[in-house]
């Protein structure tokens, strides 16, 4: 499988290592909710919650052997035809994330 | 001050740099580096480029290595490129670098944390599609990467045509050696 990096071009999948679900960016503000209860089921979800699914799945991978970004990888599970790849940090911010 | 009758070794152990030739393939040790990296710090990017700029060091894109008069410099990562300089005048890099930079970029010393071979043929190509999946025939003088060679993470730096730089960690300076010789006498 070759990826292909936003800045480096297309390389073999065997320089990544693979994360997971790209809805990890995701994490909630445990702060944010109105007591602890609902602040511990939210981040139960975050973290044992996730969809599984046949087709389009959003993903995080890491370009551990090359210049160690963390990638968004947009890719078909059924297909593994890959129809987009962008920079985690650029997503978390578009999101409102990370300064 | 105690009197050390310590001399310095190459990554090989050897007194002086080690160098091999095999067919028309050279491979040299190369220890007249100093390496510093440097990361620019969040929001700092502008300054850190106007100041690189005054103080001559090159700081090329993405995939791109370039050579000043005094420094050069390759692409490691966004926002972070690893310099060099003549080791001779350059020893303590850090502290030459960081009154440029201040507080807008971080320096790390990384001159002996890597062994540098050089290598030199008229044909690199057939002698690297052997060690890793950085694609020599697709790229030329300036290109340079992070790849894996002998499970190693390396810097793979092209100075010009038929001349390259491979940077790899020095605790396996001699494995990735190794690597080089026998891909070398694979490839010729």
């Amino acid at each position: 499988m070759i990826i292909n990096h936003p800045l480096l071009g297309p390389r073999d999948a065997q320089e990544f290592t693979y994360l997971g679900d790209a809805a990890l960016i995701d994490r909630p503000d445990g702060m944010a909710f109105p007591d602890a209860t609902a602040a511990q089921d939210a981040f139960h979800d975050y973290l044992y919650l996730r969809d599984n699914p046949a087709g389009e799945h959003r993903e995080l991978w890491f370009h551990e052997q090359g210049d160690r970004s963390w990638l968004v990888v947009t890719r078909n599970t059924v297909t593994h035809e890959i129809t987009k790849v962008e920079f985690a940090r650029d997503v978390a911010r578009s999101r409102g994330r990370s300064k | 001050m105690a009197d050390h009758r310590l001399h310095p070794i190459t990554p090989l152990g050897h007194d002086t740099p080690h160098s091999v030739t095999i067919g028309p393939v050279t491979i040299t040790e190369v220890t007249d580096t100093a390496l510093a990296s440097l990361a620019a710090r969040l929001g700092e990017g502008k300054a850190v480029a106007d100041i690189a700029d005054t103080a001559g060091i090159p700081l090329p894109g993405s995939g791109h290595a370039a050579q000043g008069a005094t420094f050069a410099a390759f692409w490691l990562s966004p926002d972070m490129w690893m310099v060099e300089a003549p080791f001779a005048t350059h020893e303590d890099i850090v502290a030459i670098l960081k009154p440029h930079f201040g507080e807008t970029a971080s320096l790390t010393e990384q001159t002996d944390a890597w062994a540098r071979f050089d290598v030199t043929a008229p044909d690199l190509p057939a002698m690297f599609e052997r060690l890793c999946n950085f694609d020599l025939r697709a790229h030329g003088p300036g290109a340079a990467t992070r790849t894996v060679i002998e499970h190693l993470g390396c810097y793979v730096v092209i100075r010009a045509p038929g001349h390259l730089s491979v940077l790899g960690p020095r605790s396996s300076a001699a494995s990735l050696f190794h690597a080089l010789e026998t891909a070398a006498r694979s490839a010729f």
